[in-house]
């Protein structure tokens, strides 16, 4: 019995220092992960285009490089990221336990998670919309055909949300079949368990690509939601919060001025002031931030502009070949839109 | 707790009537026993506050919301199985209600089917025929060496592309392809279908009259067990008490004009539509926990039989029970001492390990609260509702059968 009391005061003990230490200090992001030597960051289980290792288990897609361009822009190094598969359900756990710095897992902005989930998202690298896809042979054209029909759908998503009120404005009833994992939302559709399944558009069009018979589905014309694919970190550590948003600033800046992974050696000799910023050939715009001058440069040797990321991962370079449509530049008409470096 | 190592100050024998010091009760055993209990008490209390206050703490310098109040907010999300009104303007609350039937009733028609199916193979695996008796133990090797999550999934993908898609549209003509069962049952890809009971005016005299059966079988049973100590003779209970129960409120039916009517399901749009569906997530999981846990029980069932003293058996036979009764009478009452408790703890696992279901989307508790986690971001409370349910359906689960043991333990003389 004295070793229980022992241990007991030891853990009351511990428990207390513990808590005070935890409130002390915010704790910085930026030198955890520089001590650690890799940035560790939250992706999906595999979601084509998005986030999903290979045949090798190097892992690819957007948000992979996303993750790939902060590690860069910070070790100079793409490889130093450890990439950890969350569920949709898992994912905001494993932020806010500080189990990964950073989450870029096609996750979509919303207020409730900006606030009560304690998160904060750092800017939209995907614009997307919810939709549907249906077997051809049903005949269905359009969405608001699907009165009484089941509905595969993933657990701890907004699409769950969307979808239930979908169907309650349109007053339509129907089956939702609710999973915790992707891997089964798409087995499920494809033994057909359900007549549609629902996500964002972009996942539909990675998922199509896993059916038995690709071709045998289509993705309806309706859009129902907005969905801001976003990383995110945790609250309360603002000079993350601008590295990690300014990754993608960067990208974006570097496409806008045409500066690519092919050019970007010739492009440091540039006499353009805007680039010579970006590059850190002029001002402490990169050490302002808490990185090194060249971050931009490092980014851009690693993954490319973000074009050039868009293009490979799930544009015209992928299987995915979606259309970059609300995802130009705004000055291609689209919503990209980055504030400048200077 | 005893402190055997450490030894209590006997007062001396002076003569002297013994005046004791503060210090004296200090080195009395069960004094410091008492002190230390108090001390350990404020020791945990002092941690859980601890734990508590350093994760509210946490929480708000994270900006995490906290406390209950998100039960009260609309959920906006569906559920595909529910027993209670819900819908995704119901609370979360309600919604975690769901989650909480849905894991009750699975449980519940889990532990019936797993106890029937444990005894059956436990019993096979002690049958004299020897194929029987190989068939059981190949079973219970293979069931109970698998991992539960894979049989449910096996259960799950492998069963659900056996079957049928509901219908088929070849040149717009729509035909059903289900499977046709009896008793106007069709099995497709979206469940088992049955016919819907709808009762009319007339339908409670059906279950007055079994109500009357049921209570004339018991009585008739203590009759008949009356009868056989004073004379000796027995009386077919089971044979006449299943036919009162099943007899009396079907002649009920009949006589008030068949007030019960059945809806069939019809073909919709996508599906069939009307009368009662079984999801096939729900049969997913429930044979999962049923197999799994059956392989289990046959187990504990086979030690309990094999446990009881063959003198008993051999004097059970000596004195010309048939084999049946020899197993009803004698051996099963007797082997039940020895059965319940480890029975018990797999009815406490069959209910915890339904929390599997959520994997092949069978809509349980812990998904439930797992979605509500998700859209609320309220872990610690929602983790806190999951292991006070689970902790409470456990407590009665092992109440009722220690109730149960003392019972049967009486059996015994
Ligand atoms: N954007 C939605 C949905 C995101 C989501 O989880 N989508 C699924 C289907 S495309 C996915 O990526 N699953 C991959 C996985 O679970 O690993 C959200 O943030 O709630």
């Amino acid at each position: 019995m004295k070793h229980l009391v022992k241990l007991g005061l030891a853990a009351a003990l511990a428990v207390a220092s513990a808590s005070s230490a935890a409130l002390a200090q915010a704790p910085k992001t930026l030198d955890a992960v520089k001590a650690r030597g890799t940035l560790s960051c939250g992706v999906g289980t595999g979601l084509a285009g998005f986030g999903q290792p290979d045949d090798k288990g190097a892992w690819t897609g957007l948000d992979v490089e996303f993750c790939r361009a902060l590690a860069a822009a910070i070790f100079n190094d793409p490889q130093k990221v450890s990439f950890k598969p969350l569920s949709a359900k898992e994912r905001f756990t494993a932020l806010q336990s500080g189990e990964i710095d950073v989450l870029a897992r096609n996750s979509t902005w919303t207020i409730s998670r900006d606030s009560s989930l304690g998160l904060a998202f750092v800017a939209t690298n995907y614009y997307d919309g919810q939709g549907f896809m249906v077997k051809k042979s049903l005949g269905v054209k359009s969405a608001k055909e699907l009165k009484g029909a089941s509905v595969c759908v993933q657990t701890g998503t907004t699409t769950e949300l969307n979808l239930a009120d979908f169907f309650r404005t349109n007053k339509l009833e129907y089956k939702p079949v609710v999973f915790e994992k992707n891997d089964e939302v798409v087995a499920a559709y494809d033994a057909g368990r359900c007549d549609s399944m629902t996500t964002d558009a972009s996942g539909l069009y990675a998922e199509r690509l896993r059916m038995k018979n690709p071709d045998e589905n289509i993705v309806l014309p309706e859009i129902i939601s907005k969905e801001p694919l976003a990383p995110a970190v945790r609250q309360g550590d603002s000079q993350w919060f601008t590295i990690v948003r300014w990754v993608h600033f960067a990208m974006l800046n570097a496409e806008e001025l045409g500066v690519t992974q092919k050019n970007v050696d010739e492009m440091l000799a540039s006499t353009n002031p805007d680039i010579k910023r970006m590059l850190g050939k002029e001002g402490d715009f990169g050490k302002g931030i808490g990185l090194e001058n060249d971050w931009v440069v490092r980014i851009i040797k690693a993954v490319g502009n973000y074009g050039e990321s868009y293009e490979r991962n799930v544009g015209s370079g992928s299987r995915l070949k979606i259309d970059r449509g609300l995802n130009k530049q705004w000055s291609q008409g689209g919503l990209q839109y980055a504030p400048p470096i200077r | 707790m005893t402190m055997t190592t450490e030894q209590t100050p006997r007062p001396r024998s002076t003569g002297e009537t013994p005046r004791r010091s503060l210090s004296s009760y200090i080195y009395q055993r069960e004094t410091r026993e008492i002190i230390f209990q108090v001390i350990l008490v404020v020791a945990i209390v002092a941690l859980f506050y601890m734990i508590i206050s350093n994760a509210t703490a946490n929480l708000r310098a994270r900006n995490i919301a906290s406390g209950f109040g998100f039960l009260g907010n609309v959920a906006g999300f569906d559920i595909s199985q529910s027993w209670i009104s819900y819908s995704n303007v119901s609370t979360y609350g309600r919604a975690f209600m769901v989650g909480l039937w849905n894991t009750v009733i699975l449980a519940a028609i889990g532990i019936f089917f797993t106890t029937i199916l444990g005894f059956t193979v436990g019993i096979a695996r002690l049958s004299s025929n020897w194929l029987i008796a190989k068939i059981a133990t190949i079973y219970v090797e293979v069931v109970r060496n698998c991992p539960l999550l894979l049989q449910m999934f096996l259960w799950y993908f492998a069963v659900l592309k056996q079957l049928p898609e509901p219908l088929s549209r070849v040149d717009g003509v729509v035909k059903s392809t289900s499977y046709a069962l009896p008793g106007g049952m069709l099995l497709n890809t979206r469940g088992l279908f049955t016919p819907k009971p709808e009762w009319l005016p007339g339908a409670e005299f059906i279950l007055y009259a079994l109500i009357v059966a049921i209570i004339g079988t018991v009585l008739m049973a203590r009759w008949a067990k009356a009868r056989q100590m004073a004379t000796g003779q027995p009386f077919p209970v089971f044979l006449t008490g299943a036919a009162a129960i099943i007899g009396l409120p079907l002649l009920t039916y009949f006589i008030m004009g068949r007030p019960v009517q059945f809806e069939y399901p019809e073909l919709g749009r996508f599906n069939l539509s009307g009368g009662f569906v079984m999801l096939p997530e729900f049969v997913a999981v429930l044979l999962g926990l049923v197999f799994y846990t059956a392989s289990y029980i046959a187990e504990i069932v086979r030690a309990g039989i094999v446990g009881v003293s063959k003198g008993q058996k051999e004097a059970a036979m000596a004195i010309g029970l048939s084999k049946g009764q020899t197993l009803r009478l004698v051996v099963v009452p007797q082997a039940m001492r020895i059965i319940i408790p480890p029975l018990t703890s797999n009815y406490l696992n069959l209910t915890k390990n339904s929390s599997l279901g959520g994997a092949v989307g069978y809509p349980d508790m812990t998904q439930v609260a797992g979605t509500i986690n998700n859209q609320t971001g309220q872990a610690i409370e929602t983790i806190l509702m999951l292991m006070g349910v689970y902790l409470t359906i456990s407590l009665l689960t092992s109440a009722f059968m220690n109730w149960f043991n003392k019972r049967m333990a009486l059996v015994e003389r």
